[in-house]
């Protein structure tokens, strides 16, 4: 891999955005590059969605990923990729891995406006884009383990099958294992394999 | 153990973790064989304290959130005239609540290292008050200021400020700013001393005479500034100031410090090396060193977020170089990478590689609707806030609180009219009862009100006055991550200990008995009428609407497998008055299509909203009852 590579990960509050980017923080550690991480906490987390930030390579000094710099969005929650074009663009090769789940806000019906449709969302995003992809992450992550909550591991193994994420499988899981309790572990790596399987 | 607490206490020296600013603030700390730490928890701070909570006991130390900041400091304070180490961590304005003890300290000086940690939060992600910039603070309370740019800088500057704080027995400020509480960091870990926690006060009147007239205070001002001029001589020798690039030859040399200095960094591996003298002794600064430093150079450019802080004083130290600060970056709000890249390559002269005035005309062509922070599905608030926007109308004024209910300010509900400060509703609506016959809702927290809430009611009980209280008690603080406050009867380290009623309180503060009331939130028509009642009696009321917060609730319910019963909505009955999906702004309803719907993962089952539709469209659903595992 050459020079830095930069994440993008938007989501709500409860979808897991923040231990994606701990696991994925992790993992890139154990792949031997430095990482600088961007977090939210607070009043901003409440209800609303938040955007997270991770930067891996060989010497990283800031945290924040520029506008058009992102190589990978992944976005779990379906318009917010929308929102995450302003960080994706042609010259970066911006991939976007989409969670098709759907989150509506009271301010849209104050403001009457629509919740986009997913054509609309294809064409925003194709703009800024190499390559994106969208899956219901939500469903597969309970048909397969029960748990909505795995959505966000379920979609770091399809990230890696797409072949969207200069990590190996290995760092992947032994970053899994390491953030989760044990008994944890084997749900999450259930729904992470089963990301990664066609 | 849980990775964080395992991280934390990792004995393994030399090996590298990633921790956020904030937890490497509390690892610097341990490694420094801290004793005791104390917080108000106030975001971008918060998990210093939370770092503390996670294994204050495992790691033998005392750790505490304390009612308030003022309180907290005094804590720590204390501990390091016994000779214990502490810290004390509290967001920017939670160190204007703290000033009154904290200036004093300065003065009497400390045994053991203290090292107060503050958190300004440029761009307010999470501050209603402003963009306090609490450098000044340093000068004015006579304090010697650090200030790290990321996590590893973090950890070192912590445990640096620890020894400089003992050496000269003064408390070291640490300045943070929210990314980079919030940025997170290779940290390599250092060696965990045992800590030392117990200490004994030593009697010494002579030090610690204040008596007037102020021969002894004037004595203490006068060493205090003595050791300030010892303070900047370390500051010159300190490797912590440093310069990068040093022997590129350019016409121009940029001075930063903090979060800044990443993006400076950034833009010059972009644009082309340009000496950079990075700061991170704020205060004193080491003025020979920029001075030195800027004789080099034709221009100087300083990159700081807010106040033109270390600017005024380049131009002081260096009155003859042209100096470029504000007028190339903003004052206000925080800085993007790109908002340094640019105005770096403009003075430079050399263009960067992205065309970022294109980015944003693109991106302005997409239409994404509105989003914001809204109260989560099932918050009991929401029910109050709906309550008191009927039963007040508009007539009624609402000042505001800090909490998660500054989210009443929200078109939808419209109940907290300003806000300025923890505990201030309560002040100001008794202030606007002094002068106006308007009804007045002042809407309060659990944890404000135990925070600053109770001498302002107390003032409104002795002082005969009239508005209405409703103390939110959703049974935690919420908005910075549910730390425990004293109405739940656990402390931070776990323990049981007395609840503290907040009914009880209020009778105490004066409140008269029968016009102290107890609702629970879910039950709307209870919430109202209280609402409707204290309004019509024109007295003093305090109205207390206690449910614990859904977030916690629905972890606990999850956790034990209880089963969650969802709502629906009947598509044949519902008239779609918009009042469940407009008025109430539950997140979980929404449309598809045409129908009003619930969404079943977001429903915490509630049953407000079916409380509220007057037609009686929202029932319990039947048909599959969701289960987590």
């Amino acid at each position: 891999m050459k020079g830095i590579f930069n994440i993008v990960i938007i989501g709500a509050g409860g979808q897991g955005v923040l231990t994606l980017l701990k696991i994925l923080a992790e993992a890139a550690l154990k792949q031997g590059f430095d990482v600088k991480t961007s977090e939210v906490h607070g009043l901003s987390q409440r209800g609303g969605i938040i955007t997270c930030n991770l930067r891996f390579g060989e010497n990283v000094y800031s945290s924040i990923v520029k506008k058009g710099s992102a190589n990978l969005v992944i976005s779990l929650e379906e318009m917010e990729a929308l929102r995450a074009c302003i960080y994706a663009s042609k010259p970066s090769n911006t991939n976007f891995l989409v969670n098709s789940y759907r989150i509506y806000q009271p301010m849209m019906y104050l403001k009457n406006e629509k919740y986009p449709d997913r054509k609309q969302i294809v064409k925003g995003i194709k703009k800024f884009s190499r390559r994106s992809v969208f899956v219901d992450a939500t469903l597969e992550a309970k048909k397969a383990v029960g748990n909505t909550r795995t959505a966000n591991v379920y979609l770091l193994g399809r990230a890696k099958r797409e072949g969207f994420l200069p990590l190996s499988r290995e760092c992947l899981l032994a970053a899994i294992k390491e953030f989760f309790p044990e008994k944890h572990f084997e749900i999450n790596k259930k729904a992470f394999d089963l990301g990664m399987k066609k | 153990m849980d990775f964080f607490a395992d991280r934390l206490l990792d004995k393994r020296v030399g090996r590298k973790v990633v921790f956020i600013g904030n937890e490497a603030v509390a690892r610097g700390a341990l490694e420094a064989g801290i004793g005791l730490a104390a917080t108000y928890p106030g975001t971008p701070s918060s998990e210093i304290g939370d770092s503390f909570a996670t294994i204050a006991k495992q790691a033998g130390i005392y750790f505490e959130y304390s009612t308030n900041e003022k309180v907290a400091l005094e804590t720590a304070a204390a501990a390091a005239m016994c000779g214990v180490r502490s810290m004390v961590s509290m967001k920017h304005y939670g160190l204007n609540v703290a000033l009154d003890s904290f200036l004093p300290v300065a003065y009497l000086g400390v045994n053991a290292g203290m090292v107060v940690a503050v958190a300004d939060d440029p761009s307010c992600w999470s501050s209603g008050q402003g963009e306090e910039d609490t450098r000044y603070i340093a000068r004015l309370a006579h304090l010697p200021m650090l200030e790290p740019s990321d996590a590893q800088e973090c950890k070192d500057l912590t445990k640096y400020a620890f020894d400089l704080s003992e050496k000269f027995k003064l408390p070291v400020m640490l300045r943070l700013t929210t990314r980079v509480d919030h940025g997170g960091g290779i940290v390599r870990l250092g060696l965990l001393p045992k800590p030392k926690t117990k200490g004994f006060f030593v009697k010494d009147f002579k030090r610690y005479n204040i008596l007037p007239p102020g021969k002894e205070v004037v004595r203490m001002h006068r060493e205090l500034h003595e050791k300030l001029v010892k303070l900047q001589q370390v500051s010159e020798a300190e490797k912590i100031n440093f310069i990068v690039n040093e022997k590129v030859n350019s016409k121009v040399g940029i001075v930063t410090s903090g979060v800044s200095y990443n993006y400076v960094m950034e833009a010059l591996e972009e644009i082309g090396s340009v000496p950079v003298l990075k700061i991170s002794f704020t205060y004193p600064l080491p003025e020979k060193k920029i001075k030195d430093f800027a004789s080099r150079f034709e221009t100087i450019v300083v990159v700081e977020e807010l106040d033109p802080v270390l600017e005024e004083n380049v131009r002081r130290i260096a009155p003859d170089k042209k100096i470029i600060g504000k007028e190339l970056l903003p004052v206000a709000g925080e800085y993007k990478p790109e908002d340094v890249l640019l105005a770096l390559s403009k003075v430079v002269g050399k263009k960067n590689n992205f065309d970022f005035e294109k980015q944003e005309r693109e991106f302005a062509k997409i239409k994404i609707p509105s989003r914001g922070s809204v109260l989560c599905p099932g918050c009991p608030h929401r029910s109050v806030f709906y309550a008191a926007k009927i039963a007040g109308g508009e007539t009624t004024i609402f000042p505001g609180d800090i909490g998660c209910y500054i989210l009443g300010m929200s078109p939808q509900y419209a109940v907290q009219d300003f806000i300025t400060a923890m505990g201030a509703s309560i002040g100001f609506a008794h202030g606007i009862k002094k002068v106006s016959d308007q009804n007045v809702i002042a809407i309060i927290g659990d944890s404000t009100f135990f925070h600053a809430g109770i001498p302002p009611l107390i003032n409104a009980a002795y002082n005969k006055s009239n508005p209405v209280i409703i103390v939110l008690d959703n049974r935690i603080t919420a908005m910075t991550g549910h730390q425990p406050n004293p109405g739940m009867g656990i402390t931070a380290m776990g323990d049981k200990t007395k609840e503290v009623m907040i009914e009880t309180m209020a009778k105490a503060c004066g409140v008269d008995s029968s016009n102290v009331k107890t609702v629970d939130p879910y039950n709307f028509k209870e919430t109202f009428e209280a609402i409707k009642t204290a309004l019509e009696k024109k007295q003093l009321y305090v109205i207390v609407a206690r449910r614990e917060c859904q977030l916690l609730a629905i972890r606990k319910k999850l956790k034990e497998g209880i089963e969650i019963q969802k709502f629906e909505i009947d598509a044949a009955v519902c008239k779609k008055c918009g009042i469940c999906l407009r008025q109430f702004g539950c997140p979980a309803i929404h449309m598809e299509g045409k129908n009003y719907v619930i969404d079943d993962v977001l429903c915490t089952g509630c049953s407000v909203c079916a409380q509220i539709c007057p037609y009686n469209a929202i029932k319990p659903k039947k048909v599959e009852k969701v289960r987590e595992k």
